[in-house]
Parts: structure tokens; C-alpha cells; sequence
């Protein structure tokens, strides 16, 4: 956990390595993997699939992010961030060996012992896969304690899909991993078209299984809908939100959606929560 | 705990008497009354009916300073400093509730040490209100002119005297400091005709019964923009809300010397939410409107169990534009609340 005495203290972390999982330029996805300076924060660093942290750049600011790293990969972090704004720019900018600030682990996260016994579905768009990541990951260590494992991933185009060459990992051992793209690329083996569209296909069963979403807002609409045609309940169905924030600790007041905050109480939720919040969908 | 008073031509030695304590009262800076350090106890203000800025600045200051660093470095230093005791001289029963709100926030889950130093390290000398303002409602808020909550004393300007009741060990050492006279019946009686007359000027009311569990079903509902249409966005009753915490945080510059510094922001202002993308889910002054009021009103006594409003007035007193929050909650309770949408 992080400093208790003071949640806005940052710890310093060194880049151990970093590279593209997109072309290079604008809205360009980069992850850092990186390692605690101090490596004491080891002993009491403990974070689940689905937190956040913000990671930041001294004289530049925080955001928040996910972790994209699962907590049975060790000894590392792993953060894959598009080139959006002032923050992303500048860290960005930053390669192996120089410094960023994580200040972390935040929100809360995907409950992944409630889902032990159950297969699991993970459906992501674009920088979306970033939270899944760690899902899949942790499901895939642990494969006696869950049932069967599919992946659905689709970008605008196959230079857009994150974690490439993890594609084949999963196959080889047996998880199902089906890629879209939404327009026609010569010799392009996979599915042609949106993500819910590829979900209908696939169509998986909604017995004993929970489905894991994440993209932009559009996808995350349509996903829902065709899982609950499917057979989907809503409490079946969880996901994550963002909205822009300061603090991470509940503080600042900006990500509320309704009376939850998607720093404290998110960025995980269940599709039955969301259905009763209006503002989850502004 | 005692009852003390002081004659209020003696107010400098009693404040100068308090030697262990950094003082702060209100005082008038041209136009603005607003607690400031004491310095001089005659630049003290006690004929008003209430600050026109919160003292909510002095436990969560505009601006504050979260921790330091050099610029291309990796040491970080914190700001968070033990303050000397405070005695907070003055402050209003309803801007005293209002801490006690903040504080479920501040506390909630990771405490927030900047915060709690000062809170912790302050000791509240309430005074009782003698002439309420035109738009207080405290009385519906769970608070009144001489409300005891959250106080260490409260203190009943009698004229000539004023009436200290100590309410906590902290406020009785500080009376002690003080060196004050023991006041008696005579006193006790005079503060209790000083609330009643008060309680009597008190015009303005509200029934918060079903509010809190109204207000999320208005969320599409129009009338929202009566209100919301004549906004100018400019975040007064906010910086002025004695129960508003929200912040910003940024990063400084000077030379190699940085700082991580937060500061008051608003949600009334579009670029409090608006998303790296552009995205802004709340893109106009309806829904920064309906956040404003549905979390005071609804999602902060959903989560914390109180609503966080003390009837101060103060957003409907300073509102350029009239925009009567007693006027928003009345118009609610009337709305009609369609069928959900499928």
C-alpha cells in the first residue's frame, strides 16, 4: 500500500524498459515497465487486477492509469499509455533508465476469487485491452482455479492492436483469442468488422461465465446490449469507467458519476451498478 | 466544562493573553471580512453576520503546497507541517457544522493529513449569531444561531460582556489562557433571550424530508434549466460554500525548484471533467447545475450520512445572477418525475 501517513506522496520509480505497442505519433500507445527505486516498497506493494495508479512526471503532473501488468507478473509494473494530452506527452518523452512518479495502487478491483470455478470472457477495443490485460493474465497463473478463458480484442486496424505478440501465447495454450478489425487489410486471417459484432459470432455461452468489457463508451454500449441478447444477466457483465481525476483517494470531487467515485469506489463495476446510475453513461 | 465572559472593551487582552496560540478572528480586508491571523485585536470584526469567505480556508487553504522537489531529481519532501495551536476566534455555528461535514470526506478511507493537522491542532471559539442574514436557514439544517456542534466554546455577544460557554476540555484550557471571569446566571439568561431573539429572524426555511431520495430521479428532468440557463459559470457559490472541499492539483516551477501545489476548483467549471479526449460528460451548465445540488444533496448524505449544506446563504447571497439554491429544492420537491426511460 501506498504511504499512509501522506496518499499524495508518489513513489519513484526507475524505466527498466519501454516500447510501442502501436505506431509511433499521435494517440501512439508506449508501455514502461518499471521498477520501484526503493525496492523496500516491494514488502508492502499488493495490487489486484483492475486498480490504478497515477503515474506522473515531477514538474508536469499525474494521471491515472491502469496497471496493465498482472500481480503475478513480478518484480515489475507495467503501465501502456496513449499519447493524449500534456501529461502523456511528457512521459512519453522519458525511455529505460530515466525516472516517473507512480503513486498507487488505487480504486478498487476486478473481485477475481468471487469468479474462481467460472469461464471467463474478456472483450476489449483498442487501449480498452489495458485493464483486461492483467485479468487474462491472472486467470491464465492460475488456470486450475477458473474455467475456460476466451479472448475478443479488435482495433480500427491490426497496427492498432496492443500486446501483439501475446496473441500467440494465449493460443498455445489453449485460450481462445479472437481478433477483429474494423475494415478489410489484405491477408488478414481474423474477423473483419466492430467488436459486437465479433461477440455475436463468437457467441459465447452465458452459462457459469463472466464477461469482462473495456473500450471506448461506444463499444462498452453495444458489448452489453449483444451479451445481454446472448443471455447475459447484468450482474454478469462488469467493466470500468473513467473520468478525469486528481486525487485518486476520493477527495477532489471530479469523477463522480452519481454518488460513486470512480477513483474510490471504480474504476471496476458490475453492469447492475451502472444500470442504476445515469451518470455512468454521460 | 465553565462559563466565563470577558468584557468586550478588554477583547485585546484577552486575545493578547494567548500566547500559545497562532489567533485567528475575522477581520475586514476592504469590503471582505474573512479570518485572518490576528495581529492587532482591533482590526478584529465582530459586527457582521457572517464572513463573507468562509473559514474553510483555514483548514484547506486556496492554495497549499503537498510536497517539494528539485526539478530532474528524486527526493521528495512533504509539506505537511505541525502547526502551532490554533484558536479559531469567532466563527459562526453554521461554518463550525460545516468542518464537521468536511471532515467525513477528508477522513474517509485515506485521511488526509494536511487537512486533519489543522483540524486536529485547532481549537473553535464560536459566536453565537445575534442578527441573522436574510437568506440563513441553518435552523433547517441541523444547525441554529447558537448551535453547539463542532465548537470547543461558544460565545454570546451581550453588549457590554461577552459570554463564554466552554463545551470541551480543549476550549476550557484556552478560556483558562484567556483569563476570564466567571459569568453566572445573569449571563446564562441574557444568551438564552440573544438565540431566541435570533432564532426569531430566522425567515427562511426548508423541508429536506425526500430530497436526498428525489433528486436522482430529476437527472434528465428540465427543470433543471430555469436555473442552469441564467448561470454565468463563474463558481461563486462554490469558493464560497463552506461544505465545498473539491480541488485541483498542479504542478510549479521556479528554477529547479518544484512544487505539487492543489488549490479550490469548481464544478461549475466545464474544464473541471472535460476528458483528455475532449469528451466532457458534463458538457454544459445543466448538468454542472444538477451536480452541484444533487451532491450536496443527495449523493453526500448518500455516502456519508449527512446532507452537505449548513444554511449559511452565502451562494444565494453572492450569486451574481440570483440563483436561489432554497428556490432549486423547492422546485424539485414539485417536479414531476416521468416514467424511466426504457
Amino acid at each position: 500500500m501506498m504511504d499512509e501517513s501522506n496518499p499524495y506522496l508518489p513513489y519513484i520509480v526507475r524505466i527498466e524498459e519501454t516500447w510501442y505497442e502501436t505506431p509511433v505519433g499521435d494517440r501512439a500507445v508506449k508501455t514502461f515497465k518499471v521498477n520501484f527505486v526503493d525496492d523496500k516498497v516491494w514488502d508492502t506493494w499488493k495490487h489486484r487486477p483492475g486498480n490504478c495508479a497515477m503515474v506522473g512526471r515531477l514538474g508536469v503532473g499525474e494521471s491515472m492509469f491502469c496497471i496493465s501488468s498482472s500481480p503475478t507478473e513480478e518484480g515489475y509494473l507495467r503501465f501502456s499509455i496513449m499519447e493524449a494530452g500534456k501529461v502523456t506527452r511528457a512521459l512519453h518523452e522519458l525511455e529505460a533508465g530515466e525516472m516517473m512518479t507512480v503513486r498507487g495502487p488505487l480504486g478498487n478491483s476486478f473481485p477475481m476469487e468471487e469468479w474462481e470455478g467460472k469461464n471467463i470472457v474478456s472483450i476489449g477495443g483498442g487501449i480498452g485491452q489495458a485493464p483486461l490485460r492483467p485479468v487474462i493474465n491472472f486467470v491464465r497463473a492460475n488456470k486450475e482455479k477458473y474455467g475456460d478463458l476466451k479472448v475478443l480484442y479488435g482495433a480500427r486496424t491490426s497496427d492498432l492492436h496492443c500486446f501483439k505478440g501475446e496473441f500467440d501465447e494465449y493460443r498455445e495454450e489453449g485460450t481462445a483469442c479472437h481478433l477483429a478489425i474494423d475494415v478489410e487489410e489484405k491477408d488478414w486471417p481474423h474477423f473483419v468488422g466492430f467488436v459486437p459484432d465479433l461477440l455475436m459470432k463468437v457467441a459465447p455461452t452465458p452459462e457459469n461465465t463472466i464477461a469482462v468489457t473495456c473500450g471506448p463508451p461506444i463499444l462498452i454500449k453495444f458489448v452489453t446490449q449483444n451479451l445481454e441478447k446472448l443471455g447475459f444477466t447484468p450482474e454478469q457483465i462488469y467493466t470500468t469507467l473513467e473520468e478525469r481525476m486528481k486525487c485518486g483517494i476520493g477527495k477532489c470531487g471530479r469523477c463522480n458519476v452519481g454518488s460513486l467515485y470512480v477513483c474510490k469506489d471504480g474504476p471496476v463495476f458490475s453492469y447492475a451498478t451502472l444500470k442504476t446510475i445515469p451518470e455512468a453513461f454521460a | 466544562m465553565g462559563d466565563y465572559k470577558f468584557a468586550k472593551d478588554k477583547l485585546a487582552e484577552v486575545i493578547g493573553a494567548l500566547k500559545d496560540y497562532q489567533v485567528f478572528a475575522p477581520t475586514a480586508v476592504g469590503d471582505v471580512v474573512r479570518f485572518k491571523e490576528v495581529e492587532d485585536a482591533s482590526a478584529i470584526k465582530l459586527d457582521y453576520a457572517n464572513s463573507n469567505v468562509p473559514p474553510k480556508e483555514l483548514m484547506f487553504p486556496e492554495t497549499e503546497t503537498l510536497f517539494k522537489y528539485r526539478v530532474g531529481g528524486a527526493d521528495i519532501e512533504s509539506a505537511v507541517t505541525e502547526p502551532k495551536p490554533r484558536l479559531v476566534f469567532g466563527i459562526r455555528p453554521c461554518d463550525a457544522l460545516a468542518y464537521t461535514i468536511v471532515d467525513k470526506l477528508y477522513n474517509w478511507d485515506f485521511p488526509d493529513p494536511y487537512y486533519q493537522e489543522r483540524r486536529d491542532g485547532s481549537v473553535l471559539f464560536g459566536m453565537a449569531c445575534a442578527e441573522p442574514a436574510a437568506n440563513c436557514f441553518c435552523t433547517s439544517m441541523g444547525g441554529g444561531p447558537a448551535s453547539e456542534k463542532g465548537l470547543d466554546a461558544l460565545m454570546f455577544d451581550l453588549g457590554e460582556t461577552v459570554y463564554v460557554k466552554t463545551l470541551t476540555d480543549k476550549g476550557d484550557k484556552a478560556a483558562k489562557a484567556m483569563g476570564l471571569d466567571a459569568a453566572g446566571d445573569a449571563e446564562k439568561k441574557a444568551a438564552e433571550a440573544v438565540e431566541k431573539d435570533a432564532l426569531a429572524k430566522i425567515k427562511r426555511s426548508l423541508d429536506t424530508e425526500g430530497i436526498p431520495e428525489k433528486l436522482p430521479s430529476l437527472y434528465d428532468h428540465p427543470f433543471w434549466e430555469q436555473f442552469s440557463d441564467r448561470c454565468l459559470s463563474c463558481g461563486i457559490c462554490t469558493f464560497l460554500c463552506p461544505t465545498c472541499h473539491c480541488f485541483d492539483i498542479q504542478d510549479e516551477q521556479e528554477g529547479f525548484d518544484g512544487r505539487r501545489a492543489r488549490m479550490w476548483d469548481t464544478c461549475m467549471f466545464s474544464e473541471y471533467t472535460v476528458h483528455t479526449s475532449g469528451h466532457n460528460p458534463r458538457p454544459t451548465r445543466k448538468e454542472r447545475t444538477r451536480n452541484r445540488i444533487s451532491h450536496k444533496y443527495s449523493y453526500f448524505p448518500e455516502k456519508f450520512d449527512v446532507i452537505a449544506c449548513v444554511g449559511c446563504g452565502r451562494c444565494i447571497n453572492y450569486c451574481p445572477v440570483n440563483i436561489d439554491i432554497l428556490d432549486i429544492l423547492e422546485k424539485s420537491k414539485q417536479a414531476e418525475v416521468k416514467e424511466a426511460k426504457a
